[in-house]
């Protein structure tokens, strides 16, 4: 790909919109009479409804229907018709489907009224009476009931390679311990919510908060039986979402059900409490053991975890991987077992398995390279792999040394004594620790529309998100670097369910399988519009194939004779006033499939420790960042930026507490659950790292989104370690533990 | 949020007698009020608006002291230059909490009156005294890490929320209140309650009471002096522990030494006859061990904030070592 | 501020619906009357009877500053604070600040850093910059990241935010 538009820094093409307020949400379209519903969520864990006395509820005027598991409307109830793209194996759950309570604050009733306030009220109003049976939510005691799931959601544990126990049993080093990552929730800043406007001939419009318009219209489709052309989701804008938005939530189900009953206009839109009350990243815990040599190679890798899912959903992640795509063992040994709790099935968050998985697996390193007393980046050196292990392949391109090289000169890594406890300021502890991520490169089938109009615009088109990753702006800049055009001169539309097919965004691949697509269709329209230029009078590309032509500064030329040119406007408006339209569909190439493909990042970063109080501040970081193409370094720095305080939040404050006794998260809002605040960032550079790479797809990029926060929890933990001699294998680090 | 009736109050008379109605209450910044209110924890009947009462002003006393009215805004009375100047303790304290939003609309007479952030008390779907009299308390055997540790009762651990009020009862403010029966000087030290068998009374302002000022006396130990907060992120979050300490100081040797906690209790916690045990004696590291052993004396741990006691025993000592020395607060 | 042992903590309640009255509200410099019960907040008044949905709601308790306005230039939380209480007021929404067609310099600021990524709590984030500004109190690096502190961001754009912060304060690009 050409460099004029890509690879540069590009303000965001929707940022106007975003800092003016003009941007909107899913809940913020002014419909006319727009009915409001609010949510009534169970009290207990597990059990059955009793009964439900909406009549005091109903008594007010302004107060339309309540709608609960004994009014629903007799709806499919086949599991099929409720999974949507990110369903883990099981049996969906089915909003209002009986009295059967399967989860703390599991939807039980909706009010719907003529305004916010007044469903509000009539929500607390609603009585329910439940039987209320023992419940299971803790992961620990309930260990000994770990299975293995019949199917996996995501690609099953590799198969052992060479012998792990044996090869652990004879090792001359050995580390062996138990890892803990708690359950955190998505906590976007826009809560979800969903508008269903129901239309006089049965076709529904939908506004959802969702990272996938498409998902979210076949689930409403297969869910209540209406065509999918008659159901339109848009999603123009998204909160942010980090997977929250991968499925689509009970808000959407229970305002399109409100609103073919009432035959009217319903907002359903969830409080932060109940932002608590379906998916999360689930508590997981991870037994690590390593053996190595006296010269410091690995010679056993054994990763064991337990994590939780719900009663009626297998949900798994990538936990064990890593081992086998970060280092080079040849006895490894994984496994990933669950434990079916009475709590809502997990759902993917911001790197999933990776966060939970390189924890673990990178704090075990740093054990390994203190037991041995080799310098923790010397040691990955020695274990470096060219290939993934699990697959039996080579990276399509792999820069992580030069991750290391770079960060660690940025960081000052030479300086560092390998003793914990070396460095002090006054009270302060201070503490430099480091660790490597790394994150899949995944295409996904997805398609584009190009429409170029005779007055020199372009639109391109596809039914994929923008969460916040900047997909607008890095879209358009593709398609005018492959057009050749002024990126004011391109218009990116997503969010709408009727534009072409597109994977969910997430993953991080949205740039590589959208990107891809966008720049196949408008090579298809630089085909149209080479047509088009042949018709011209003394036309220079009379005999030109699509290949002997470029595209640039608005004009299109021979390559080998740049004199040779026209402006793209001029072979545009030869199509007798008419726009060019081309479609087109991008697949993974087939070559794809003899390499495998990771994103990779080294994180630095210097912690200071009060060797009284036991608080944590991070006051340095550096991560390098290997991700092929960069198409836009100021929003990738961004994204990176982002991952970075996800990593610091992870690392220090976030967990969702549950009590057990009630089966229910007690820290359900932003006074309890911490997300890290503006005064817990500190220096945070970034560093993107050249890396080539022709196969990984089209665009050579590899992805942004996920790849920033792998890496920065087990450094912290680890600079926690250098600075205190203290080994904390339990997250958050809260000051308690290291009192 | 339940309906309620709303007027607004042209004066303390009016205010007083609108405010004895069944289910009536007062409302001037309502930071917590409404959020409770929203929850459903909070469910009055009617509101008095009473900031449209000229109660923001702050003022010297005749006796060298400072009186804050009862509306001034917690970001106004940590900038005043009166308050930064005499009483930074005060100053600091404030702007430890909340944010600097929060701090534009929270009143001063409010700050006092905030609701704990107990888990339970803010879910009504579990049990809470302090919500629901003789409800059971749901954080004793449940998640307590952020409770109290000290003048604890079976009926309730809850500690109370405020950082300004920490530094009141380190600074023996005087709350000054108009009611039915006329005007009372309430000492900070009675103005908060322990929970006791009645935990549903977070102070002992009765029901026709609106506090009208809060009073400083003259001596604001502005020489030396800590806010030593401690939390689960750097800012926007509420104490663990946090602990207020002024020292008059005669060279090394400590005159008059006041310390009170944040966090670990249902009011903020002082221990007079701990703090004597520094009068007279040299400002030093052990001394100072000493007097945070007999703060703590009787603290009780519960099943996650264990902890605290040995923080809050640490934390005393460094607040009087940085009220000593008057560095840079790391 | 009256204490909690008054009655009606948990008095039973009747369903009856609240009497609404006229609410004047001057919103970037236009009146506008709305009819209203007392128990309409600030937040809701703006995004659900005005339209004017900028100002965003993240948590509706205080505890995310999405909703962060300017209450005669400073910065509250329009979630806690009810539409009733605030007639006479000058409220200035993030609708208000650029003046014809050209962005506020903080708006500006906020593109050219990239500094948000959803763009939901940059409204909140742009009037606090803007009251940072207008309150002038923050002196030092980590007084603009504590005085930032009220209003968090998820995508985590703090790094760029505090940058803008620091030039607004520089230029004092205030109200």
């Amino acid at each position: 790909m050409k460099e004029n538009y890509t690879g540069k820094p590009a303000n965001r093409v929707d940022g106007r919109a975003k800092v003016t307020g003009e941007a909107k949400y899913a809940a913020e379209f002014n419909v006319p009479n727009l009915l409001h519903g609010v949510v009534v969520n169970s009290a207990i864990a597990k059990g059955t409804i009793k009964s439900i006395d909406t009549s005091a509820a109903l008594q007010l005027a302004g107060v339309v229907q309540v709608f609960t598991h004994e009014n629903r409307p007799g709806y499919t109830w086949l599991d099929s018709h409720y999974m949507d793209e990110d369903a883990p194996p099981g049996s969906p759950f089915r909003p209002f489907y009986n009295n059967q309570i399967l989860f703390s604050m599991q939807p039980v009733a909706l009010v719907v009224a003529e305004s916010f306030e007044l469903a509000r009220y009539a929500a607390l109003l609603v009585k329910v009476e439940y039987e209320a049976q023992p419940h299971e939510t803790d992961l620990e005691s309930n260990l000994p009931r770990a299975y293995t799931p019949k199917k996996y959601k995501s690609p099953p544990p590799t198969d052992p390679r060479g012998d792990a126990d044996t090869a652990f049993a004879q090792a001359t080093f050995k580390v062996e311990e138990a890892y803990a990552h708690p359950a955190h929730h998505h906590n976007p800043m826009e809560m979800h919510a969903s508008i269903a406007i129901w239309h006089e001939d049965g076709k529904m419009t939908i506004y959802d908060k969702i990272q996938g318009v498409q998902n979210s219209q076949k689930y409403i489709s297969t869910a209540f039986g209406i065509p999918q052309e008659d159901v339109q989701v848009l999603s123009p804008f998204v909160g942010g979402a980090f997977g929250s938005g991968l499925r689509p939530q009970y808000q959407l189900f229970l305002a399109v059900l409100a609103a073919r009953e009432l035959k009217r206009a319903v907002k359903v839109g969830l409080t932060r409490q109940q932002m608590f009350s379906f998916g999360h990243r689930p508590a997981t815990v991870q037994r690590l053991a390593l053996g190595a040599s006296a010269e410091g190679e690995l010679e056993a890798v054994k990763h064991d975890a337990i994590a939780e899912t719900s009663r009626f959903e297998d949900y798994n992640e990538d936990v064990v991987i890593w081992p086998g795509v970060l280092y080079d063992c040849e006895n490894v040994k994984v496994s990933h077992q669950l434990v079916d709790l009475d709590v809502f099935t997990p759902l993917d968050m911001r790197a999933p398995g990776g966060v939970t998985g390189t924890f673990a697996l990178e704090v075990a390193i740093d054990e390994m390279a203190y037991q041995l007393g080799i310098d923790p980046l010397e040691f990955r050196l020695k274990n470096y792999t060219n290939t993934d292990q699990n697959k039996g392949k080579p990276y399509s391109s792999k820069e992580l040394k030069e991750c290391y090289r770079q960060g660690a000169e940025r960081f000052g890594w030479s300086k560092r004594k390998m003793e914990p406890r070396s460095m002090k300021e006054g009270h302060q502890l201070i503490g430099w620790g480091m660790a490597n991520g790394a994150w899949e490169a995944k295409q996904q089938e997805a398609a584009a529309k190009a429409v170029f109009s005779p007055d020199g615009k372009l639109t391109v088109s596809c039914a994929t998100a923008d969460i916040g990753t900047g997909t607008y702006t890095v879209m358009s800049q593709i398609a005018a670097e492959t057009m050749g055009l002024p990126l004011e001169e391109v218009t990116f539309k997503l969010g709408d369910s009727t534009l072409p097919k597109s994977p969910l965004e997430g993953g991080s691949w949205t740039v590589s399988s959208v990107g891809s697509a966008v720049k196949l269709v408008c090579e298809k329209l630089q085909e149209q519009l080479l047509e088009q230029a042949r018709k011209m009078e003394n036309s220079p590309f009379k005999d030109a194939n699509p290949e002997d032509v470029s595209f640039a500064e608005g004009r299109m030329f021979l390559t080998q004779a740049p004199a040779q040119s026209i402006s793209i406007l001029e072979a545009v408006q030869q199509n007798e006033g008419q726009p060019l339209v081309a479609e087109a569909s991008q697949k993974p190439d087939k070559n794809q499939k003899n390499y495998s493909s990771y994103s990779h990042s080294a994180t630095f970063v210097e912690v200071m420790v009060d060797e009284d109080l036991g608080t944590v501040k991070v006051t340095r970081m550096v991560s390098a960042i290997a991700a092929g193409r960069i198409i836009n370094p100021k929003t990738g720095r961004s994204q990176i930026l982002g991952g970075s305080v996800w990593g610091i939040g992870a690392a220090l404050q976030e967990h969702t507490v549950m009590d057990h006794r009630l089966g229910r998260f007690m820290n359900h809002d932003l006074d309890k659950y911490h997300v890290p605040v503006s005064a817990d960032i500190h220096e945070t550079d970034v560093i993107f790292v050249e890396e080539k790479d022709e196969i990984v797809n089209p665009i050579g990029a590899k992805g942004l989104g996920e790849i920033g926060i792998v890496s920065i929890a087990p450094a912290i933990v680890n600079a926690v370690f250098h600075a205190t001699g203290k080994r904390i294998r339990e997250l958050p680090i809260t000051l308690d533990k290291l009192l | 949020m339940r309906p309620f009736t709303f007027t607004q109050a042209p004066d303390i008379a009016t205010a007083v007698q609108e405010v004895s109605s069944d289910g009536a209450k007062f409302i001037a910044g309502g930071t917590n009020l409404l959020d409770l209110m929203k929850i459903d924890v909070m469910r009055p009947s009617h509101l008095v608006d009473i900031t449209q009462i000229a109660l923001d002003t702050i003022e010297e006393t005749e006796q060298g002291g400072l009186r804050l009215g009862a509306l001034a805004k917690n970001a106004d009375t940590a900038y005043h230059p009166l308050v930064e100047a005499r009483y930074p303790l005060l100053s600091h304290a404030i702007l430890a909490g909340a944010t600097a939003q929060l701090r534009n609309m929270a009143t001063d007479g409010g700050n006092l009156l905030q609701r704990t952030r107990c888990y339970y008390f803010y879910d009504t779907h579990t049990p809470c005294n302090k919500r629901e009299p003789g409800s059971g308390c749901s954080a004793i055997n449940g998640y307590n890490r952020d409770l109290a540790i000290l003048g604890t009762s079976e009926h309730c651990i809850a500690t109370h929320p405020s950082d300004m009020a920490v530094a009141l009862a380190a600074l023996e403010a005087t709350v000054h209140v108009t009611g039915k029966n006329g005007d009372r000087a309430i000492p900070f030290a009675d103005f908060h309650r322990l929970p006791g068998d009645t935990p549903h009374l977070d102070t002992n302002l009765q029901p026709d009471e609106i506090i009208t000022a809060i009073e400083l006396p003259a001596k604001g130990f502005a020489q030396h002096y800590t806010y030593l907060k401690l939390r689960d992120r750097a800012s926007y979050a509420f104490a663990l522990v946090s602990v207020a300490a002024a020292l008059d100081l005669d060279g090394d040797s400590i005159k008059e030494a006041r310390i009170a906690l944040g966090g670990v209790a249902h009011k903020p916690w002082r221990v007079p006859e701990a703090e004597a045990l520094l009068q007279g004696q040299p400002a030093t590291r052990e001394n100072f061990r000493k007097v945070a052993e007999a703060y703590l004396q009787g603290a009780k741990g519960y099943k996650d904030n264990t902890f605290k006691i040995e923080l809050a025993n640490r934390a005393i000592v460094r607040a009087l070592e940085q009220a000593t020395k008057m560095e840079a607060i790391a | 501020m009256s204490p909690e042992n008054a009655p009606g903590t948990a008095a039973a309640q009747r369903p009856t619906l609240p009497e609404t009255r006229t609410v004047t509200l001057r919103v970037n410099g236009t009146s506008h009357q709305l009819q209203i019960a007392p128990w309409t907040s600030v937040l809701d008044a703006l995004r659900e009877h005005l339209q004017l949905t900028g100002t965003k709601k993240g948590c509706d308790h205080g505890q995310c500053g999405a909703c962060t306005i300017l209450l005669d230039g400073k910065r509250i939380n329009s979630c806690l604070t009810l539409a009733v209480m605030q007639e006479n007021k000058e409220i200035t929404t993030i609708e208000g600040l650029a003046k014809n067609g050209e962005l506020h310099p903080v708006q500006q600021a906020f593109i050219d850093h990239d500094a948000f990524q959803c763009g939901y709590c940059t409204p909140g984030q742009i009037c606090s910059v803007i009251g940072l500004v207008n309150e002038g109190k923050a002196k030092t690096l980590d007084d603009i990241k504590d005085l930032m502190s009220g209003n968090v961001c998820r995508c985590g754009a703090y790094a760029n935010i505090v940058q803008v912060a620091q030039e607004a304060l520089e230029r004092n690009t205030g109200l």
